[in-house]
């Protein structure tokens, strides 16, 4: 009787070779340049594709395997979330609005990503990163989805959320992701996946998906909770992958080290520039905090890019120059941002407010150096107009930087009374800049940048109206031709918080669900 | 600096299945420190953190494949090794 011998089951490192650089072929009758045309223009030499290595040898496989029990978590949550009426227990109604802006703001970069890596997962030649570009592309895919069902149980009850995708498209504040996403996907394949890999991937995501959702945990929404850590478990295997693809760049030939180290002092400050919003978010729309916008800072960008830039150093990386005025910033960039969204309050898909005393001295603690001396007094002069009826709102479009697209309120690094205002004459037209460093980027590529769509600039060229307006009409209102083509709700969708018919329906719905009557 | 200088870490959602994991990381690395935040924790060490799957599997009593970590794992630093047995985080290198 023949004894059934079990076969050895292969090894983690045998199964992922054979799953990966065993799909390959070389081609036999297309040469392999013509085959791969995009991942040689950039000026990064490869020698050896083989060298390029996983950390997380994940297969497709094991892919399916896991992503699909991510997903039965997930939604097992979201539903009960959504059965329960979880709306109505956050913390305070106050909070619904940073999930207006994630919606917007954030999950249309996922997407975005989605299609970037799908993009590149066809341009490399090598096989190992050409699989986890494919399996990062199904990840944002998810990503996208995810936060847009989580999303939508707030959509049935809230404003500002239903056209999410146009305004991402159209409204000029959220011309600031867009524009970071999209400067990224038209560059060559490498430089997309160290600007997300990178930039989008290590700082940014690490600091909204950890210390954000955490917070969102704690404001007690269980969907953003669960949707925000099931994605950045898949970002933890992107950002190894970032990190991988980077070091696999430098490792291959030393006429890479200079455009790597280009790239990384673009992304990094693009990065920090974009991340803005996320400073805000943390610091001003969180009602329970969890930590300040500075605490989340030195662990995710300080402590993790430092041992990242330390490591890089053996190749002749350094630490971006612009870092230097990160650092100054830090400690101002959420302040900054706020009064800025207070005053264009009109022309937002989300509702603001002014920070209650015991905020603000939360904020003082945590920003002992610059709140009281820079921002409380602003924000309780605005306080003070409020409370006499005549509240504060900006009535002009602001000027823009030309790189980032933030409007220009930033202030001199090391000089906070200064305003930040660079400029560059290029054939014979001006452009203005919130910074040495977006400058820097612009001269580095002013064919790109002059083209970019600024979301003020659309307004002046008449580019904000829909096709029925007649600007030429007696009686012509701009701004209401503006927000009726950006598809805002003046007063519904924007404005003050308070007396909004959000905060009306939350305070009755969450009454009802305290009493029968 | 050299890379034993600097931190990395590992965030696990904070829930049933994670529990004996964070215990046997801290087990297996006396080294490293809790962080508890809501609805995670955040386990950093200086230079290096390893995952057991062994020490693991000794604590929930059956064969655990260390790929579940990616289940209920939100964020790491460091560079990553996964072989069968062991997960580790580095910055460290030769």
């Amino acid at each position: 009787m023949d004894i059934a011998v079990s076969k050895k089951k292969l090894g983690l490192k045998e199964r992922y070779a054979l799953m990966t650089r065993g799909l390959g072929w070389e081609p036999s009758y297309q040469s392999i340049d013509d085959v791969f045309p995009m991942d040689t223009f950039e000026g990064i030499k490869i020698h050896d594709w083989d060298a390029w290595e996983d950390p997380f040898r994940l297969t497709m496989d094991s892919y399916w395997k896991y992503q699909a029990e991510k997903e039965r978590k997930l939604y097992a949550i979201l539903d009960a979330f959504a059965q329960s009426n979880g709306h109505l227990t956050v913390s305070d109604p106050r909070y619904i609005n940073t999930v207006k802006l994630f919606a917007s703001g954030l999950a249309p970069l996922e997407y975005m990503s989605h299609r970037g890596f799908a993009h590149v997962s066809r341009q490399f030649r090598g096989v190992g990163p050409r699989v986890a570009c494919m399996m990062q592309s199904l990840d944002e895919m998810r990503h996208a989805q995810t936060q847009v069902h989580a999303i939508s149980n707030y959509n049935r009850y809230y404003n500002g959320m239903a056209e999410f995708r146009h305004h991402h498209d159209h409204l000029p504040y959220l011309q600031v992701p867009r524009s970071f996403f999209e400067d990224a996907a038209t560059g060559g394949p490498f430089e997309f996946v160290v600007a997300i890999g990178f930039a989008f991937e290590y700082v940014l995501t690490n600091l909204v998906f950890v210390p954000f959702i955490s917070g969102a945990a704690y404001n007690g929404d269980m969907g953003a909770m669960t949707f925000g850590f099931s994605a950045q478990s898949d970002e933890a295997r992107h950002m190894t992958l970032g990190l991988e693809v980077i070091k696999f760049i430098l490792e291959q030939d030393p006429a890479n080290v200079p455009i790597i180290q280009k790239w990384l002092n673009k992304w990094t400050w693009r990065g920090a520039r974009v991340i803005t919003l996320v400073a805000m978010m943390q610091d001003y729309m969180l009602p329970k905090r969890v930590m300040s916008w500075a605490e989340a800072w030195e662990i995710y960008f300080e402590e993790n890019c430092g041992a990242l830039f330390r490591d890089l150093a053996r190749y002749g990386i350094t630490m971006p120059p612009c870092v230097e005025q990160i650092r100054k910033e830090r400690d101002h960039l959420s302040h900054m941002a706020w009064c800025q969204f207070y005053q264009a309050r009109g022309t937002l898909n989300f509702q603001v407010w002014l920070p209650t005393a015991e905020e603000m001295d939360w904020l003082s603690a945590k920003y002992p150096d610059t709140f009281d001396r820079y921002y409380r007094p602003r924000f309780e002069y605005w306080a003070k107009l409020e409370a006499e009826g005549k509240p504060f709102e900006a009535t002009s479009v602001p000027m823009q930087c030309q790189v980032c697209q933030i409007p220009m309120f930033f202030t001199e690094p090391g000089n906070p009374l200064a305003l930040a205002q660079w400029h560059r004459v290029y054939e014979d037209e001006q452009y203005h800049f919130c910074s040495e460093y977006c400058r820097e980027i612009f001269d580095d590529e002013p064919e790109k940048y002059i083209q970019s769509l600024i979301g003020g600039h659309e307004v002046f060229k008449g580019n904000a109206f829909g096709p029925d307006c007649d600007p030429s009409a007696e009686g012509f209102d701009p701004a209401a031709a503006a927000l009726d083509f950006w598809r805002i709700n003046p007063g519904k969708d924007s404005g003050l918080f308070s007396g909004s018919e959000d905060e009306t329906n939350f305070n009755l719905w969450r009454g009802l669900a305290k009493t029968n009557s | 600096m050299s890379g034993e200088e600097s931190i990395v870490f590992l965030a696990l959602q904070a829930n049933d299945e994670t529990r004996p994991v964070i215990e046997a990381i801290l087990a297996d690395n006396p080294h490293a420190r809790l962080d508890e935040q809501p609805a995670m924790v955040r386990i950093h060490a200086k230079g290096r953190l390893e995952v057991r799957r062994e020490t693991i599997e000794e604590l929930v009593g059956h064969p655990f494949d260390l790929q579940e970590l990616h289940i209920n794992m939100i964020t790491l630093s460091g560079h990553v090794d996964e072989t069968d047995d062991m997960l580790t985080l580095s910055w460290e290198r030769p």
